[in-house]
Order: C-alpha cells, then structure tokens, then sequence
C-alpha cells in the first residue's frame, strides 16, 4: 500500500474533525443552552459591604436552589467602581460577548447609564441595587424590572411617618448625584403634601467628602425639625456618627435616615443609631420565611445577615430563571423584551419577599416596612437591631403608575 | 452686623472653626509627608493608607485587646511606624538612586494593595470606635455648639505639629537631619549614620499619619478608604505649601481647611475642588508653592 500525500492529509483532517468537532459542536450546543447572569456592582467602594460579594453570594444561591431544569446558569461579576463611564463599557462589553441579564448595579447613576445600555442591545436587565424611582418613571424602559425599593418608597415609608410625628419642618444633606437629588425631591414632596416645609438644603459632592459637621451645623442654624439625610452608605454612617458628636440629636432634631441597611446599623454601633428611623423592604427576623433564607444563606455569607439590597439578587434571579424555564432558552435569546414581559406575567414568590408581581412599568411590587433600631440593652446580638413599627403594603408603597411619567405607560 | 455675604455671622464663625478643625488632620499629614519628601525625595503615596491603619490598628488595640484611646494614641503609631521601619528597609531603600517615579509607583501599588487587604477582611462600612468618655460631650459657645473631641484634635495636632518643627530646626538631631537633606555622603563622612536616619526619620513620618489616623478614629467612620479621600487633598497641600517645607505644610493644612470649611457655606457644591482650583493658581504664580524653595 502506498501512502500518498494526500491520504496523510485527508486522514489528518478526518482526524481532527472526529477529535476537534464533536467536542466543539457540543460546546456550541452548550452555550445554546445556558444563560448568563452578570453581576455589576461595587466590590471596593463605599456600596461593597450593602451588595458586593454578599450580593453576588445571594444570586449564587438563587442558581443553586433553582436547580438544573433543563439549561445551565453561569455567573460572572464584575466592579463598577461607582462610575457611570465603567459600568457603561462593562455591561457593553458583557452583553456583547453573550451575556443575557445584567443585575445588580448600584448607585443610580451607573444604573440609569446601564438601562440604556440594555435597551440598546434589546437584553433583559433587572436592578437591585439603585435607588432612583426614575428607573420605573422618566427613565424607564421595556428591558428593565427594578426590583424591591426605590427613592419614591423611601420617601413615602421614612418622610411620611416623620411628619407624621410632628417633624414638619426639613433640612436636607444630599449626596450631589443622581441617587441624592432623587431622594430629596421624592422626600421634599411628602414634606410639602403633608402640609410640612423644607427649610434648605446642601448638597455636597460624592464620593470625596467625609466631614459632615459644617452641613450639620448650617442643619442646625436652619432650625428645620428634621434632617433628612438623602445619602448612603459610608455617608450616611459618617452623618449619623458627627450628629451624635455635636449634640444634634440631644437638641431635639430628628435625623431621618432615608436609605439606611443593616450593614450600615453595624457598623455605627447600636449606641450610636439607636432610636434611628429607616426603610428596608426585607429583615432577615421578619418571619419564618426571612429566617429560613438568612439560615440557607448562613453558608455562602459566613456571619453577615442579608440586607435588602443583597438578598434582592437572590429574589431578583430566581424570579429570572423561572421565566426563562417557562419559555424556553432558546426563545429567551432573541429578545430581551420578550423575557422581561414574561417576568412581569409570571407572579413572584420566595422566602425573602413572599408573594408580589411586576408592574408594567418594570416595578417589582413589596411591602415596606419601617424599623426603628434598637437600644443596646434590647438587640440580643449581633444583627438583632431593628423593631418593626409599621407595614405598608406592596400595593400602597410604590408611586402609583400614573404619576410616575413612564413614557411606556403614557403611551 | 449680622451677616457677612448673606450668611449669618455666628454661622460664619462655626465654619471658620470647623474648617481649622479639618485643617489640623491635613497638617499633620502634610507634616509626614513634607518630612518623608525632605529626607527621603520619596512621594509617599502610602501615606493614606497608613493614616488608615493607624485608625484600624486603635479599633484593633480595644477590640482584640480591651486597649483603650490613650494607649493606642502611643501604641498605635509606634506599631504602624514600625511597619515604615521594614518597609523602607525591604524595600523603599532599593529606590533612592532611581527616578522619583519608581517610589510614587511603589508606594502607590502598597497603598492599593494594603487597603485592598483590609476591606477584605473588615469590608466597607467600616468599624464603630467611640469618643473616649472623658472627651466627649460638648461646649456651648454661643454661636456654636463644639464637641470637646474636635477641640481636642486641633490642641493636639497643633502640639504634634510644633514638636515636630522644633525638633527638626532647633535640635541637634534635626540639624543632621537637614544637613543629610543637602549633602548626604559629606554628612556621612562626619560619622553620621544616614541611612538609619533616613530609616527612621521614614518610620517617624508614618507614625504622624498612624497617630493623625488614632485621632480621627472616633469622628470619622474607621473604613478602609479613609485615607484616600484624604490623601489627594493633603498632595494639593503639599504642593500649594512647597514641596519638603515644614512650616509651610503646616499653615497651609490650617489656611486651606479654613478655605474649604467657608466653600461649604458659600457653594458646597465645590467644597471638594477648591483646594485644587487653589493649587491651579499657587503653581501659576508660584511654581515652587507658597512656602517653598525655586
């Protein structure tokens, strides 16, 4: 038998196509079938400790309790650093490489700047982390859901129950972006409607400030009732941990938190919040359901309780991948749109937030409840911080439709 | 009068105050840092980070050690200026012969890799530390309400700051010191030995920035990015001052807190720009900054 060149070259070939192509076409066939979650949020900065890693541990957990139905789930994560600029490129890049939702994104700002992103790519995109209620109003889109708070709920919960108390006078320290402006008007407008009056406010550049007292001092001066605190995170801690210092409290005026999370009550310390007033849409001692969670999720977020904004992810992706089990991965691919209105069709139900629905504006529908942080001598330990004074039902809490200028609604 | 550009006096008058009280955290990191430039030609960008540590290290002390304030205000620095010890030994000393760019990018790299360490381990919130019992309450001084601490920190600061210059200009060991700032190897050749000097005068400036840290623990949130809010305003500081100058780094941390504490009334919108708008115009006018040296 004579070999010839052209059989080596035919056999080689013939080789490589039954080594190379089964695994390659399988792999095709692979990512056919699997859908891809990116996490973007703030791993480093002043937001890490509200999502973060928790958060991204919280989504994990929604994939390992939904199971293998048929597709798989892969996950990635990444860190927006807080700036609009990265986020936009990161969610570019991811949505262009195959990645089917983006969750997630904190700091309204970069949240907003990533809603266009998905509308422009026509992929599904549900924010857990932002605050702004303009995500579901001027700004919203057919690619978003934004998932248990925002600004308009805050301000409703906290503002409402303040003035209702007899703060009916206000002086606002906003963070100066999209997130701060959002929540002082959003609170402003609770203040006036309750016949209440907004006396002034500062608004101080983020994320580079860390001294609060001369903003607590003009608070102060303004003689308002009430100092409402439109900022986050360690700004918030740091507003709170000043006030204390200067007496501000023991005076009289109120310090409304109006968007405040377990992690940032830890790390003031119960002798410096106690006897705070905030929101959250989730505790993890709320009932059974939130303690059988916050237990499951024990593993995955070593001695940190879920907050809110974490534990959202895990509600947020499980109610995903319900929808993409229900129509199918292959349909799911074509159109974002088609993905989110399957969402908004199925009804929601997990241990975390219970039974709800998503409106037709994107707006994921929960009760809010307003806590009051507990006294030293009555938290049982670590975590243990809040009292429950008051529920407002998932379908009281949102701004109602007609008022929020979605222009998918006007339509 | 009651009011000066629209903003009622007494109001004016607790901004004025409350900006020296920000402007003493920016002296005594200026300090370090105008120090550690002197003698080392090094731009110790860890030096945000240090301040951090300081901060941490005291919520270590009373937490894992039941060790309260005032020894940590001791402890603390000593601990974190021993940590500039080795590192200028293991490392820093590997760079004085090369361009000032190579000691910037190394200290830059530690500062992010230090406070990548910490929030791994402590995260971003931050930790409580309380004002020490027999500094807090507050005076009443009519047109303002001023805790005890912050009347602590600036008498504190401005103690730290005046030792150091009189040990720098009026001492033996500061005339060395400065004499090895000019002619290193003619002060060597006197029998002084410069390079632990220069160990130590780096380990003496990470201890100002560990002890301004101690300071700020109790006022603000002890986090791992602290210091890098502060750490680019306190270079403007240093620039506007002039580089390597002591006092000049002093008064102008004093004088800018002032200038941001009044931006916070008139614009707060600006109140972290303006010292950079300064810096703009100080380096137009005055290439080598207010206090320094062409």
């Amino acid at each position: 038998m004579t070999t010839t060149r052209r059989s080596v070259l035919g056999g080689a070939a013939a080789c490589g196509a039954a080594l190379g192509g089964l695994p390659w076409r399988s792999a095709r066939a692979q990512a056919a079938n699997t859908i891809r979650i990116g996490v973007l949020n703030d791993m480093s900065g002043p937001y890490r400790d509200i999502s973060g890693p928790y958060g991204l541990e919280c989504a994990r957990q929604a994939v390992q309790e939904f199971g293998n139905r048929g597709f798989n789930v892969e996950m990635i994560n990444a860190d927006h650093q807080n700036r609009p600029d990265i986020g936009v490129n990161i969610a570019r890049q991811w949505y262009d490489q195959g990645v089917d939702m983006v969750l997630d994104v904190p700091t309204s700002s970069v949240g907003l700047a990533v809603a266009n992103i998905a509308r422009e790519k026509n992929k599904a995109y549900v924010n857990t982390g932002s605050a702004t209620s303009d995500l579901t109003g001027p700004a919203c889109t057919p690619n978003t859901v934004h998932w248990m708070y925002d600004t308009y709920m805050l301000a409703k919960s906290t503002g409402g129950a303040m003035v209702r108390a007899g703060g009916d006078s206000w002086f606002f320290i906003t963070a100066d972006y999209a997130f701060g402006h959002a929540l002082e008007r959003d609170t402003a407008n609770f203040v006036r409607n309750a016949g209440g009056r907004v006396m002034g406010q500062v608004r101080y550049p983020f994320p580079a400030t860390t001294d609060f007292s001369s903003f607590l001092v003009q608070a102060q001066a303004s003689r308002a009732k009430v100092i409402g605190m439109a900022n986050a995170g360690a700004d918030t801690i740091n507003t709170v941990k000043q006030a204390a210092e200067f007496g501000i409290t023991r005076r009289g005026v109120k310090l409304a938190a109006l968007l405040m999370f377990l992690p940032d009550v830890h790390a003031l310390g119960l002798q410096t919040a106690q006897g705070l007033i905030l929101t959250e849409s989730f505790y993890w001692d709320l009932n059974d359901r939130t303690r059988a969670i916050s237990e499951r999720l024990r593993p995955r977020l070593r001695d940190v309780r879920p907050n809110m904004a974490s534990i959202a992810n895990y509600s947020a992706t499980l109610h995903y991948l319900k929808a993409i089990a229900d129509m199918g991965v292959a349909a799911s691919k074509v159109a974002g749109v088609d993905v989110i209105n399957r969402m908004k069709a199925l009804p929601c139900d997990d241990d975390a937030f219970g039974a709800g629905s998503i409106r037709p504006d994107g707006r994921k529908l929960c009760p809010s409840y307003l806590f009051e942080v507990k006294a030293p001598s009555e938290s049982r330990g670590a975590y243990d911080y809040y009292k429950l004074l008051q529920t407002t039902p998932a379908e009281e809490a949102f701004r109602p439709m007609s008022e929020g200028n979605c222009p998918m609604i006007r339509a | 009068m009651d009011e000066i550009f629209g903003i009622p006096t007494p109001l004016l008058f607790g901004q004025l105050l409350l900006g020296l009280i920000n402007g003493a955290f920016y002296a005594m990191l200026s300090l370090g840092l105008a120090v550690i430039f002197g003698l080392l030609n090094i731009i110790n960008f860890t030096h945000g980070a240090q301040f951090m540590m300081g901060a941490f290290v005291a919520w270590m002390l009373l937490n894992y050690l039941g060790i309260g304030y005032w020894w940590a205000l001791i402890l603390s620095p000593l601990l974190v200026g021993l940590t500039g010890v080795i590192l200028e030994r293991t490392m820093i000393c590997q760079l004085y012969k090369m361009d000032h760019l190579y000691g910037m990018l190394l200290t830059f790299g530690l500062s992010l890799i230090l406070e990548g360490v910490f929030r791994n381990q402590y995260g971003s919130s931050g930790m409580p530390y309380r004002i020490p019992p027999e500094l807090s309450g507050a005076w009443d001084l009519g047109f303002m309400f001023m805790p005890v601490y912050r009347g602590w920190v600036v008498v504190f600061a401005l103690f730290a700051c005046i030792t150091t210059w009189l040990v720098i200009e009026k001492t033996r060991l500061g005339a060395y010191l400065r004499a090895a700032t000019e002619n290193a190897p003619l002060v060597q050749a006197f029998g002084v030995n410069v390079p632990r000097m220069i160990t130590l005068t780096y380990g003496a400036g990470v201890a100002l920035a560990a002890l301004a840290g101690v300071l700020a623990a109790p006022i603000y949130s002890v986090n791992p990015q602290m210091g890098t809010n502060l750490i680019i305003v306190v270079f403007a500081v240093v620039v506007i001052g002039g580089m390597g100058s002591i006092l000049g780094s002093v008064l102008t941390g004093f004088g800018l807190g002032i200038v941001e504490g009044l931006t916070k009334v008139f614009y707060p919108e600006a109140s972290a720009t303006v010292i950079f708008i300064i810096m703009v115009i100080v380096l137009l006018a005055r290439p080598a900054g207010l206090f320094g040296r062409a």
